[in-house]
């Protein structure tokens, strides 16, 4: 009897075991076919212009001369302003959250904080367009550019619309993941930690961070890489308060474009073969990006997860 | 035991109903009717989207047989899906060129103009009037970045009467790809050569100054949030919400505002060739807006299905003629008169096996 029940689960196991293989393997050969697409609908592109695709600035469909330059700057300068200002005050909000606020008020904030994921990036992008902007152009940017102003970064005319904007709207959007995994990682960090370190005589700061932190770093470093993901890949928010300008300006105040936004906006119109392979090959340089940055944060993950103090969640 | 037989059994007996329901649906129409139930397929620019969604529901309240499905992908997607013929038709508002047309697989394109725009240049400065006077070449100059001062001699020349202030002009484009973007630049290259050598014209361009929105809402989104900015709409746009826009001088050297009526004038003295693909940009006429174009149909001259074909040249013949009427309700120019009768022959052309299709 007991021989005949192993039998049929180790079947149904097999069964089992199959089916989800199939579909890791599926999602596998998803992404490699896309990216096998991709390479494919680029082609022209790449084989016109070469490694020059990389380097040049000029972006005209008119005159057929397609450089990618400046859609790359844009959407770095923007992800790493947003992840600049998300990560310090997502971790902030997460250590609060877990480690000081009464526990219905947790519940309520860290719910709220949630809810930011939730907004639609288009609802972000009309916030961006009727409040952020105005008030970047008439408070923030003049004031930066007054105190700040020997720094490139805040010269240059107020217009609002930019790659300041597209930072903040970005560093807004991301904020809620940042905070919501480093409160998961955080919220599972043994309590003995916290209690021993607090018998040491820590105060609540050393308590975080000698116990807390190092226990979670990984795992914070992984949701601040997701983060950094979402920016590098949101595009409607982007292009509403980014200005769209191919341009390369040191400014922060100057508008920029960014690699999804330029998709999004000239896909529907590309006229020719040349101008679609050259939007792909956007496309590619992005899903590359990505995968470095990716393949980069994983690296950092596994270095940080080796370390000497504490332990390794994720 | 006997519940599962139940089952089973309630399961044949629902099957067959559906079955047989469904088979009365298929038929009906083919008898009450006698006409054979068409759907057709289309899909481009998203300017004509809210005029032919609208001539569609409202055909099809008069012939329930054809149902219509039109997706404003924007004109490249039309002209794109309709050269490889997944789409039954298409619409652009910029014509197709010569070698997309030789591209096409299923021969001959013809453009049937479905209705006309007009691009106003809006702007948002308090100290200027209503009906800022800009002149073509001033207008060239502001978006090549050479004017960018709203108080310069050029601009102050052509309106004596107000007092110019000293603001920065900020100029607002869109950053889509878009068939307003098409005749905007289609004008400003007729009028100045420096424009036409320097960008040219195109659905996306490469600005040489200014702030790009996304859309007709972005680009107002940037008008108005920006003291002191320049940009174009489609016209609807600016008059549904309310935004100021320029005189422009046109041709004939009148100065003209974007409204229905000098839109249709620009079509209806402009010199118009057989196969419709003209830009009507800065057209003679002494109302003529300058700023105008057309949004074109695009359906294959040789139809290869005899009821899908009829079905839509009997469609397009109705949106020229009766379907005109619903344009002006929705801010479109109405076709002119002398061009609709020569669209008609247009669209007798349309044949299947050497037969017109439209009678």
């Amino acid at each position: 009897m007991s021989k005949q029940y192993k039998l049929t689960a180790s079947l149904g196991d097999q069964i089992l075991r199959l089916l989800t293989l199939s579909m890791a393997i599926g999602v596998l050969v998803l992404m490699v076919w896309m990216g096998w697409q991709m390479f494919d609908t680029a082609r022209p592109s790449i084989q016109r212009f070469g490694l020059g695709f990389i380097t040049s600035r000029v972006w005209d469909p008119v005159k057929e001369q397609f450089g990618a330059l400046p859609f790359i700057y844009g959407t770095l300068v923007t992800s790493f302003l947003a992840l600049l200002l998300a990560a310090p005050i997502g971790l902030g909000v997460a250590i609060f959250l877990n480690e000081m606020a009464e526990s219905r008020f947790r519940a309520v904030v860290g719910f709220l904080v949630e809810m930011l994921a939730a907004i639609p990036s288009v609802v972000y992008g009309l916030w961006g367009i009727f409040v952020l902007a105005p008030w970047l152009k008439t408070t923030v940017e003049p004031g930066l550019a007054k105190w700040l102003g020997f720094i490139p970064l805040f010269q240059g005319t107020p217009v609002g619309f930019g790659m300041l904007a597209g930072g903040l709207i970005l560093a807004v959007m991301i904020l809620p993941t940042i905070a919501a995994i480093s409160r998961e990682v955080m919220a599972a960090v043994p309590n003995m930690q916290r209690e021993a370190a607090l018998a040491l005589g820590a105060t609540k700061w050393e308590m975080i961070r000698v116990a807390v932190l190092p226990y979670a770093k990984s795992g914070i470093m992984g949701g601040i890489m997701l983060g950094l993901g979402r920016a590098l890949g949101e595009t409607m928010a982007v292009t509403m308060v980014i200005g769209n300008r191919p341009d390369i300006l040191a400014s922060l105040f100057a508008p920029a474009y960014s690699m999804a936004a330029v998709i999004a906006n000239e896909f529907t119109e590309a006229t020719y073969d040349l101008y679609l392979s050259a939007l792909v090959e956007i496309g590619l340089i992005l899903f590359g990006i990505t995968l470095v940055l990716n393949f980069f944060a994983r690296l950092l993950v596994w270095s940080v997860g080796r370390g000497p103090k504490g332990g390794s969640i994720v | 035991m006997f519940r599962k037989k139940g089952k089973l059994l309630a399961y044949l007996v629902m099957t067959a109903l559906v079955l047989i329901l469904a088979g009365c649906g298929e038929q009906a129409p083919g008898t009450s009717t006698g006409q054979e139930k068409v759907n057709l397929t289309g899909s481009g620019s998203s300017f004509v989207y809210p005029l032919l969604n609208q001539q569609i529901e409202e055909y099809r309240k008069q012939n329930s047989a054809i149902t219509i499905n039109y997706q404003s992908t924007g004109s490249g997607a039309g002209i794109k899906q309709v050269s490889e013929q997944t789409i039954d038709f298409g619409a652009t508002d910029g014509p197709m060129t010569e070698d997309q047309l030789k591209a096409a697989k299923g021969g001959k394109i013809l453009h049937i103009p479905l209705t006309l725009g007009a691009v106003a240049v809006t702007y948002n400065e308090p100290n200027l009037p209503k009906d800022l006077k800009i002149d073509p070449k001033v207008l060239a100059d502001i978006f090549l970045g050479k004017i960018t001062k709203w108080n310069d001699p050029k601009i102050a020349a052509d309106n004596p009467d107000v007092s110019l202030p000293d603001s920065t002009i900020t100029v607002a484009h869109r950053s889509d790809g878009s068939g307003t973007t098409y005749i905007f630049s289609d004008y400003l290259s007729r009028i100045s050569s420096e424009w036409s050598s320097k960008v040219g014209k195109g659905t996306s361009l490469s600005w040489p100054a200014g702030l790009g929105g996304k859309g007709n809402a972005g680009v107002a989104g940037v008008i108005q949030q920006t003291t002191g900015s320049i940009g174009y709409l489609e016209l609807a746009y600016a008059v549904q919400n309310n935004l100021p826009y320029a005189r422009i001088k046109n041709k004939e050297g009148n100065w003209v505002a974007p409204s229905l009526q000098s839109t249709s004038a620009a079509a209806a003295n402009a010199t118009i060739p057989d196969d419709m693909r003209v830009s009507i940009v800065n057209a003679p006429g002494t109302d003529a807006y300058p700023i105008a174009g057309f949004a074109w149909a695009l359906i294959y001259q040789d139809q290869t299905d005899k009821a899908k074909g009829t079905a839509l040249v009997n469609f397009l013949n109705w949106a020229i003629h009766d379907g005109q009427a619903l344009a002006e309700g929705l801010h479109y120019a109405k076709l002119p008169a002398n061009l609709i009768s020569r669209e008609e022959e247009l669209l007798k052309s349309i044949t299947f096996q050497g037969q017109s299709l439209l009678k």
